[in-house]
């Protein structure tokens, strides 16, 4: 019987065939911690009696999601990271250098093969990279930082085909909406997603991290592309790792199978409160919106913005809508700005806060006020997501927000784009 | 060993930020502090209507969401002896084995709000003794059981220096 990836990468890593169901103990070969998670590891990593990191070459600490510290209990927080990356000799990624998601990849940290934590539950997004990542606690980060390992049970698969081309307007954000759509939130719980299909070599880097960022949105353990020109030139120019891309059989088994006519999708919207509650756009049109957010580890890459500056050149946004920009990375923010768009955006009337999480998760950068809509680029919109549970998250493509900031209400992107 | 208590109903999907707010979360690595603050957009006053031993029961997916560790830590710290659920999110599970919160898989539909529940888990049953009724569920996989039984994770490494099944 032959092997899924997911199986086939744990397989690899523990030297000999795992089967599905199997719990296995396995070497990690990078992992992550970023600071609402990394404090309380370290605590733990203390109280394990760890002394010393397994490896510090392997290990990275990021200050992303408070970040430059919005009050004087967070920076104790982060000043406890900074001596611990001090003491250990971990990588330290400080405020400013962007959302741990993007960061890992860009700075070279993951190759296809590869096995990788973090403690964040978006740890996910490398599976772009075909690399099995998936989040964890912080209590498995401090007994991994002192061990080298963690433990898996290996997953069962659901493949998901995307055939044809993408329509005009409609984007990777869209692609994964219908996912969730279909499969609902808890629809792959403890299972792995695997990508196959005509559509996929289309996609460049930054959109299959965009879906590979969601997986966990419906419950995935992993959401897994396989490694293809793309993906592993991308991971020769960004990492000086030598690795060999793991694939899985031709006659792997899977536990499902979902297959979508990407040929036939249209622009996407989650709906408050949940990620599932997936609308086509038209149903939504005309909804106020108040604040608009393009940013995260979802939609904050150098792709997402170059997509709302096509559509934001030249206009003014709407004046009663506010657009709140959270470059990915420092390094996607100086792009931004080398290739013009970060002018475009800024004369449109957006405010650009400090590459990282921003308003994603609610600790500062564009908290809504009660009863307020928010449009956003990221993957979650539950209830005080940002920081009031009074206000509306609705989740949409880059496109999708820019042309709503544009109008001050949802609006459709396709109008825009020619 | 039996766990006596009430249970706290809730329903499907409650996720990492309705446990705990990431506006507490970020302030404090105080859990004590924190488990005051557990539920509390779903039910302002859920804290002060727990007693020690009590149940959280809930529908499908419970601890959606983030991967934040304090949403166990904290429930546990609320003196909760047990989660029961239809199903947990897996960072979540993870979370929980690791910290020392048990989890129960079972068919929650059986129980309400306020009921008196008794668990026994070696039996993998549930009495739910205001309805006089038995719930069965699937006993947790053996290494669970040696790191609950340990503890949790931490007193587990502190005993065998390491991952030890
Ligand atoms: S951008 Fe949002 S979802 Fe991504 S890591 Fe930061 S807080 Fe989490």
């Amino acid at each position: 019987m032959g092997m899924t990836l997911a199986q086939a990468i744990l397989s690899k890593k523990v030297g000999r065939p795992v089967s599905e169901g199997e719990i296995v103990l396995v070497d990690l070969d990078f992992m992550m911690g970023q600071d609402g998670t990394s404090p309380l590891a370290i605590k733990v990593f203390k109280e394990m009696g760890g002394k010393k990191v397994f490896d510090p070459s392997k290990i990275a600490l990021v200050i992303d999601h408070s970040s430059p510290s919005p009050n004087h209990g967070v920076s104790q927080l982060h000043d406890m990271m900074r001596k611990f990356a001090r003491e250990t000799g971990v990588i330290l990624y400080d405020i400013g250098d962007g959302v741990c998601h993007q960061l890992l990849p860009e700075m070279g940290h993951v190759v296809p093969g590869d096995v990788v934590i973090g403690a964040d539950s978006h740890t996910c997004t490398y599976g772009a990279l075909g690399a099995f990542a998936t989040g964890v606690g912080s209590t498995d980060l401090a007994a991994a930082m002192i061990s080298g390992k963690t433990w898996f049970k290996v997953p069962e698969t659901i493949k998901i085909i995307l055939n044809g081309n993408l329509p005009k307007g409609v984007f990777s954000k869209d692609i994964f909406l219908e996912i969730a759509r279909r499969l609902t939130a808890d629809g792959a719980t403890y299972k792995a997603l695997e990508y196959h299909g005509s559509t996929i070599s289309e996609l460049s880097m930054d959109a299959r991290f965009t879906i590979a960022n969601m997986a966990i949105e419906v419950g995935a353990k992993v959401g897994l592309f396989l490694p293809d020109d793309v993906s592993i030139s991308y991971a020769r120019s960004h990492s000086k790792r030598n690795f060999v891309p793991v694939f899985p059989d031709k006659d792997a088994v899977y536990e499902n199978e979902v297959e979508i006519d990407v040929n036939k999708l249209t622009p996407l919207v989650a709906a408050p409160h949940t990620v599932d509650n997936v609308k086509p756009l038209e149903e939504l049109e005309g909804t106020p919106i108040q604040q608009a957010f393009i940013g995260t580890c979802t939609n904050g890459r150098l792709e997402d913005l170059e997509i709302a500056a096509r559509i934001l050149a030249g206009k003014k946004i709407n004046p009663d809508t506010r657009l709140i920009i959270a470059p990915a990375s420092k390094k996607v923010l100086k792009e931004a700005v080398k290739s013009g768009i970060f002018e475009v955006l800024l004369d449109a009337g957006a405010v650009f806060v400090t590459p990282g999480c921003g308003a994603c998760v609610g600790t500062h950068n564009g908290v809504p006020a009660d009863g307020e809509n928010v449009i956003s680029t990221a993957n979650r919109n539950f209830k005080g997501r940002m920081g009031n549970p009074n206000a509306f998250i609705y989740l949409a493509s880059p496109a999708t927000v820019a042309a709503s900031a544009l109008e001050g209400k949802i609006a459709d992107p396709r109008k825009y784009i020619s | 060993m039996e766990l006596k208590g009430k249970a706290h109903k809730f329903g499907d999907d409650i996720n990492t930020d309705y446990i705990i707010s990431g506006r507490y979360k970020f302030k404090t690595l105080d859990m004590n502090e924190l488990a005051k603050h557990i539920m509390e957009d779903l039910d302002p006053d859920f804290y002060s209507k727990l007693n020690p031993g009590d149940f959280i029961v809930a529908g499908k997916n419970f601890g959606c969401g983030s991967s934040r560790e304090q949403a166990p830590l904290a429930i546990k710290h609320a003196n909760v002896s047990a989660v029961i659920a239809k199903s947990f999110a897996r960072i979540f599970f993870r979370n929980s084995v690791n910290v020392g919160l048990m989890l129960i898989e079972a068919d929650t539909d059986l129980i309400d709000d306020g009921d008196e529940l008794v668990i026994l888990p070696k039996e993998g049953l549930i009495k739910n003794v205001t309805k006089g009724i038995d719930i069965p569920f699937k006993p947790l996989p053996d290494f669970m059981i040696k790191i609950l039984s340990d503890g949790g994770l931490v007193e587990h490494f502190k005993k065998h220096g390491g991952y030890s099944f």
